[in-house]
C-alpha cells in the first residue's frame, strides 16, 4: 500500500494529514470535539436558527396531511411541481457521500479518510430529506407502504413495469445501504470514544453502541472485509439510483423527458451538486471546528477538481439535449426547446446556464480553488443551479406538452416554499447533532494514513504453514 | 493446563513493527489460541497470529444470490400468476422490467449479509469481555498493540508463557482476569 506521504513528496502536494501528528493526537483531536469542547454560541445560534426552521417545517406539513397536496401549486397539467423538483435534487445531493466513502475508497484515493464521516452523514440526511418528498406527494401519506409488495386483502401487487416502483426500491436499497455503511464506519470510533471518555453515562452509551468491538485483529479482518464488499456495492447502487430516478422521467413520453442521455446526464448532476454540498458543509466546520490538519487544503481543493469535471460532463449533457432537439426533428422536441429559450420560465433556463455552466469556470484558476470564501460562494451557486436544472425539466416540459388547449403555468405557493426550506432546516439541524454527538472524522481510517502505520517488518511466510 | 481464574496473559507494545515480530514469535513458539488487537485495521497482524481467511465474503455472496431470486420470483409469480393484467396481449413475463428490482435486491440483500456476517462472526454484539478487566487496554483504541496469549491453549502454562511473553520486550505484561 502506498503511502500518501510518500506520494506527496513527489507530486508536491499539500499533505492530506499535517506532519506532527500521532495515533493517540488523532484519538483526542476528534474525540475532544464531543467530549470536551463545551457548547459554543456559535453552535448554539446556528441549531436554534435550524430547530426554528424545522418546526417551521413540520406546521407546514401537518397543514399539508389536513388538507392535502392542494395546499402547494400543483395542478393539471402540472402534477409533479416542487416536491419531485427537490426529491431529485436532495437524491442527487446525497450521491458525492457515496462516491466519497465507496468510489474513492476502492480506487484508494487516501485523501477521502478525513472526509468520508460526515460526507457519508450528509448522504444519510440528503436521503432522508428526499425519501420525504414522494410520501408527502403520494396525497394519502398514511398509506405509503402499499407501495411495498405484501399480501393483502384487496389481492392487489406493485406494477413492477413502472420507473416509480422501480425508484421505491432503489431509494429505499440506497438509504438502508448509506445508513449500514455509515454505522460500520462508526463502530470502531464508538470505541474509541468509549475508552477515552470519563463520564460514567457515555461510557455506556459509547459501549452499547459499539456493541463491545474490542479491536482484535480477527475482527478488522472481517470487518476490513465487510467494508471492502460494501464499497464495492454500493458503488453500482449509487450508478443505479440516479439512473432509476431519470427513468421516472426517460420512460415517459412527454417532450424532454423522452431522452436516452438522462441516466449519465443525471448522475454526473448528482455528484456536480453532491460535492457543492460536500464543500458547503467543509469549509465552515474545518474552520469553526479547528480541524485544519485533518481536513487539509487538499480536500478542499480536489473536490473542487471532481467538481470542474462534473461540471464539464453536466455541460455536455445541456448540449447534447439542444443537439437532438434539431436533429432528431420531432415538432414537440423543436418546441421544447424554443419554450426554454423564449417561453415563460425563460430566464430561470439563462440563470441555471448562468450558475452551472459560466460562474464555476473560475474554477480553472488555482487561486480560487484556494480561496475558500470564493469557493464556498461558487459551491452555493452550483446547488442553486443544480436546483433549477431540475425544475426546468419537471416544470417546463410538463406546463407545455403536445395540445396548446392543456398547456398550463405553475406557481409555488407558501406551503411549497416551507417544506422545501424547511428539509433545508431538517438537514442542517441534524448535521448540527451530528457534528456534536458523534465523531465527525473517522478516528481509525486517519491513523492508517500515519507515517507510524507503515509496516516494515518483513513477511515470515514460513511461519504459517503450520 | 487450563486456570479457571485466568482468561489468559496480555502484552503491550508501542509499534505495529514491534507487535508483528511479536505475533510471529508467539505463534511460532506453537501457540494457537491467541488474539491480537490494535487500533487500526492491520493485515500483517491478523496474518501473523495465523488468521487468513474469512467467511464474510461468502455470507455475502449467498445473501445476494438469495436476495436476488427472491426478488425475480416475487415479480415473475406476482406478474403471472398473483396478480395478471392483460394490455394488448403483451406478455406477461416482461423480464427486462423486472431486472431492476432484480438488481437493487441483490444489492440490499448482500450488503446487509455483509454487514450482520460480519457481526455475527464477530461475535458482537458483546456486552462483556474479559480483556476489558485490564486497565491500560483502553490504549487498544488509541495508540497501543496487545497480544494475548488464551489460557486455554494447550502449551498455556502460567510461569512460561509469562516468561516467553516478557522476552519479547513488551511494554508491559499483564494477567487477563476471566
Amino acid at each position: 500500500m502506498a503511502r500518501p506521504t510518500e506520494v506527496e513528496v513527489g507530486e508536491q502536494k499539500a499533505p492530506v494529514i499535517q506532519p506532527g501528528h500521532t495515533f493517540a493526537s488523532i484519538t483526542d483531536k476528534v474525540a475532544s470535539i464531543v467530549l470536551r469542547r463545551p457548547v459554543t454560541n456559535g453552535w448554539l445560534v446556528g441549531m436554534v436558527i435550524c430547530f426554528l426552521i424545522l418546526q417551521w417545517f413540520l406546521f407546514a406539513v401537518c397543514w399539508l396531511f389536513y388538507k392535502g397536496v392542494g395546499v402547494w401549486g400543483v395542478n393539471i397539467p402540472i402534477g409533479w411541481g416542487f416536491a419531485i423538483v427537490n426529491f431529485v435534487w436532495w437524491i442527487g445531493i446525497g450521491h458525492a457521500g457515496t462516491l466519497i466513502s465507496a468510489i474513492l475508497l476502492l480506487l484508494r484515493q487516501q485523501w477521502r479518510n478525513s472526509i468520508n464521516r460526515f460526507a457519508e452523514a450528509m448522504t444519510l440526511f440528503a436521503v432522508a430529506c428526499a425519501g420525504m418528498f414522494p410520501v408527502f406527494h403520494l396525497g394519502r401519506p398514511w398509506l405509503a407502504y402499499w407501495l411495498f409488495p405484501y399480501p393483502n386483502t384487496m389481492s392487489y401487487w406493485p406494477n413492477f413495469r413502472s420507473p416509480l416502483v422501480w425508484d421505491v426500491f432503489a431509494v429505499s436499497t440506497y438509504g438502508t445501504i448509506s445508513l449500514v455503511f455509515w454505522f460500520v464506519g462508526l463502530i470502531p470510533d464508538l470505541a474509541s470514544m468509549r475508552d477515552t471518555t470519563q463520564n460514567k453515562v457515555l461510557k455506556f452509551v459509547f459501549g452499547a453502541m459499539s456493541m463491545g468491538w474490542r479491536n482484535s485483529v480477527r475482527h478488522w479482518n472481517r470487518y476490513e472485509t465487510a467494508y471492502l464488499l460494501l464499497a464495492g456495492l454500493a458503488t453500482p447502487l449509487v450508478l443505479s439510483v440516479h439512473t432509476v430516478v431519470s427513468f421516472d422521467f426517460a420512460i415517459g413520453i412527454v417532450p424532454g423527458w423522452h431522452t436516452t442521455i438522462f441516466p449519465p446526464y443525471f448522475v454526473a448532476g448528482a455528484i456536480y451538486s453532491g460535492f457543492a454540498m460536500v464543500l458547503v458543509l467543509a469549509i465552515p466546520i474545518r474552520k469553526f471546528y479547528d480541524i485544519e490538519d485533518l481536513i487539509t487544503q487538499r480536500h478542499v481543493e480536489n473536490s473542487a477538481m471532481v467538481m470542474l469535471a462534473t461540471g464539464w460532463i453536466v455541460a455536455y449533457g445541456y448540449g447534447i439535449e439542444a443537439f437532438v432537439n434539431w436533429y432528431g426533428g420531432d415538432p414537440y422536441e423543436s418546441f421544447l426547446r424554443w419554450n426554454r429559450l423564449h417561453g415563460p420560465y425563460a430566464l430561470w433556463y439563462y440563470a441555471l446556464l448562468f450558475f452551472n455552466l459560466v460562474v464555476p469556470q473560475i474554477l480553472w484558476f488555482k487561486k480560487v480553488r484556494n480561496n475558500n470564501f470564493l469557493l464556498f460562494l461558487i459551491s452555493l451557486d452550483v446547488l442553486v443551479g443544480m436546483w433549477l436544472e431540475r425544475f426546468i425539466i419537471v416544470v417546463v416540459s410538463l406546463t407545455r406538452d403536445f395540445v396548446p388547449s392543456s398547456f398550463g403555468q405553475y406557481y409555488p405557493t407558501q406551503f411549497d416554499w416551507a417544506i422545501f426550506i424547511g428539509t433545508l432546516g431538517f438537514f442542517s439541524a441534524c448535521m448540527f447533532l451530528f457534528l456534536r454527538l458523534l465523531p465527525a472524522v473517522s478516528i481509525a481510517e486517519l491513523k492508517t494514513l500515519l507515517p507510524q502505520a507503515e509496516v516494515t517488518v518483513e513477511h515470515e511466510a514460513e511461519v504459517h504453514q503450520g | 493446563m487450563k486456570d479457571p481464574r485466568t482468561y489468559g496473559l496480555m502484552a503491550e507494545f508501542d509499534t505495529v513493527n514491534d507487535a508483528i515480530e511479536a505475533a510471529h514469535k508467539v505463534y511460532g513458539a506453537g501457540y494457537r489460541k491467541i488474539d491480537a488487537y490494535a487500533p487500526f485495521p492491520v493485515e500483517e497482524l491478523s496474518e501473523a497470529i495465523g488468521f487468513h481467511h474469512n467467511g464474510v465474503a461468502l455470507v455475502c455472496l449467498v445473501g445476494g444470490l438469495l436476495g436476488g431470486t427472491a426478488a425475480y420470483v416475487l415479480q415473475y409469480w406476482i406478474n403471472t400468476v398473483g396478480y395478471p393484467v392483460n394490455i394488448g396481449g403483451r406478455p406477461l413475463h416482461s423480464w427486462p422490467a423486472f431486472i431492476i428490482v432484480t438488481f437493487e435486491m441483490t444489492i440490499l440483500f448482500s450488503g446487509l449479509s455483509a454487514v450482520f456476517g460480519m457481526l455475527a462472526l464477530n461475535g458482537l454484539p458483546q456486552p462483556y469481555h474479559p480483556v476489558f478487566n485490564v486497565p491500560q487496554f483502553d490504549a487498544a483504541s488509541k495508540d497501543k498493540f496487545f497480544i494475548v496469549i488464551f489460557s486455554s491453549d494447550k502449551k498455556y502454562d502460567p510461569e512460561g508463557t509469562r516468561q516467553f511473553l516478557e522476552s519479547l520486550n513488551p511494554t508491559s505484561v499483564a494477567e487477563v482476569p476471566s
